[in-house]
């Protein structure tokens, strides 16, 4: 592995929004609430992939916005959208009838499994702290084809056991053998898509195994090491026999990001 | 035919004290002056029912005004935490309120089969998610298929009110813009009330516009600007500064009492944005062009 290398100038949540719209370079269709992965998506789609058809939850399909919305329901969005719809029509229409690509989300918990917590910290019926709970989240999670999680790299969040499953990502998980650990796993609940697909945090990429489905670090940030992620994870991540370096930014991907925030 | 009343009438007519009541707008055409005057005529026990409490929500729960909320997502949408919704739950300021939760696809599948005038909503939800155990939602099995399915219990509020850009003088309503649950929330509810921007002669079709006949609400009543610091799309514009703002007003509990007693019971007044700037909301360049 390389030394520190030179990041352009880019700071590491410029980097990691920048790996999460490189993640949609080869989708059509991707569904995204607000903050990182609706600045990736209109990214990508400015950079990158001009046909992409960025869904936001409010029932825009196909928006093109200009500028990185504050909420979900902007104005822009829905000016600018292919088809506006109604909330029923978006979650039975379109997410459950499995007509989008890739989900971004996020969560304030995520296991090794990739399961998230976005409903409570402590007991539900009594909650050291009351998250905004679960939104689109499940059934987005089990009607679009795959499901990319954004979340930052810390003991907090990534947990050895969430305080709430709000939703599905693969369960228990898979024995070595394929055998199912339990019976809390996609197949049994008869969840739809194949499930997270990768964890992009401000450390690295965490995918899960082909056969046991627990998240496995495979790429690095440019700056970041394999013990940093390690000491950030609250459970005992494992590490890919060869993990990637992360590319860089390049300096045009960086311009393009900062113009677009500062719109 | 919907009757046209001054929105404080139409409050006073509509909503009574521990009604299951539903004020609806998927961040847009959110009906805040309704609901302030909901406030002002100081309701109570109220069971309030919306997919996504905002900022609303956080004055009616922080007033005191509800004894339960169902729900699917309760943030300050780009900003945060709403605090006063969070202050209710965690430590029962200013009382205890009980919580329903669901999630999108659960709470618009339970308005649509309101609408409909079916006993549940069906989808595929809610497996294996720790919401199932504590939340109404049951599994059925698909008498073609086999397939296990999520039911919900449909919502029928006895009241629903909603926001749209404008009436005619029969009372028949159109919205355009983001139409969330609007049609679901008055057709699903037993009594209905739609405040609008403006009351026309005549109106014009929009592209993607929603129309709701006089005769399947109950009451209209004007109320310009009464989305904001939501919008209607075409005539106003979200104030995303009073959201960001209110996340400091909120946070303490003396700041948020002073507020209200400003802004909210102070009297009925036209919209005063959340920073505290007593401003009208700035028209759009289509609403200017519609006004002439």
């Amino acid at each position: 592995m390389s030394a520190v290398t030179d990041n352009a100038g880019a700071t590491v949540g410029e980097i990691q929004t920048i790996v999460a719209a490189r993640r949609l370079r080869t989708a059509k269709v991707v569904f995204i609430g607000v903050g990182k992965p609706s600045t990736a998506a209109i990214l990508a789609r400015e950079i990158y992939h001009p046909d992409l058809v960025l869904v936001y939850e409010s029932g825009t399909i196909g928006a093109k916005p200009r500028r990185v919305p504050l909420s979900i329901g902007d104005g822009e969005l829905a000016e600018t959208a292919d088809a506006v719809v109604s909330v029923g029509e978006m979650f039975a229409y379109w997410v459950q009838a499995g007509r989008i690509d890739v989900a971004f989300l996020g969560a304030a918990q995520v296991d090794r499994h990739a399961n998230l917590n976005s409903t409570v910290i402590g007991d539900h019926a009594a909650p050291k702290t009351r998250l905004p709970g679960a939104g689109g989240a499940p059934e987005i999670a089990s009607g679009c084809g795959e499901v990319v999680v954004v979340v930052p790299h810390n003991k907090r969040t990534l947990v050895e056991q969430l305080d709430f499953v709000t939703t599905v990502g693969h369960g228990d998980g898979f024995a070595a053998d394929g055998t199912p650990n339990s019976s809390f796993n996609r197949a049994e609940l008869g969840l739809g898509g194949t499930g997270p697909s990768a964890v992009i945090t401000d450390l690295g990429i965490l995918e899960p195994d082909p056969v046991t489905r627990e998240l496995v670090l495979t790429e690095l940030l440019p700056d970041a090491t394999v013990e940093a992620a390690r000491e950030a994870t609250g459970w005992d991540l494992r590490v890919a026999d060869d993990v990637a370096r992360i590319e860089t930014p390049t300096p045009d991907e960086l311009a393009a990001l900062r113009e677009l925030v500062s719109r | 035919m919907a009757r046209i009343l001054p929105l404080a009438d139409a409050v006073a007519e509509i909503v009574r004290d521990g009604d299951l009541v539903a004020l609806e707008g998927f961040t847009h055409l959110i009906p805040f002056a309704a609901g302030h005057e909901i406030l002002r005529q100081n309701r109570r026990d109220l069971q309030l029912v919306r997919m996504t409490p905002d900022v609303l929500y956080d004055q009616m729960l922080g007033v005191g005004a509800a004894k339960r909320l169902a729900f699917s997502y309760g943030g300050n949408p780009g900003v945060g935490s709403l605090h006063r919704f969070r202050d209710a739950i965690e430590h029962g300021w200013p009382r205890a309120i009980e919580v329903e939760e669901h999630s999108h696809a659960g709470m618009a599948a339970r308005y649509v089969a309101g609408a409909s005038n079916l006993p549940f909503g069906v989808l595929r939800g809610y497996a294996g998610t720790d919401l199932a155990a504590r939340t109404t939602v049951e599994r059925i099995t698909c008498p073609f298929t086999g397939e296990s399915l999520a039911a919900v219990p449909a919502l029928r509020p006895d009241v629903g009110i909603v926001h749209a850009q404008e009436a005619d003088r029969q009372g028949n309503v159109q919205l355009w813009g983001i139409p969330g649950v609007q049609k679901e929330t008055v057709l699903a509810a037993s009594r209905s009330l739609v405040t609008v921007e403006r009351i026309v002669d005549a109106l014009e079709p929009r592209p993607g516009g929603v129309v709701l006949p006089g005769w399947t609400i109950d009451l209209v009543a004007e109320a310009p600007s009464g989305s904001q610091p939501s919008y209607a799309a075409g005539i106003t514009e979200r104030d995303n500064d009073a959201y960001r703002a209110w996340d400091k007003t909120a946070r303490d509990r003396s700041a948020f009492l002073a507020w209200m007693e400003e802004h909210v019971f102070g009297g009925p007044s036209p919209y005063h944005d959340l920073t505290g700037t007593p401003d009208a909301p700035t028209p759009t360049a289509a609403s200017a062009e519609t006004a002439r």
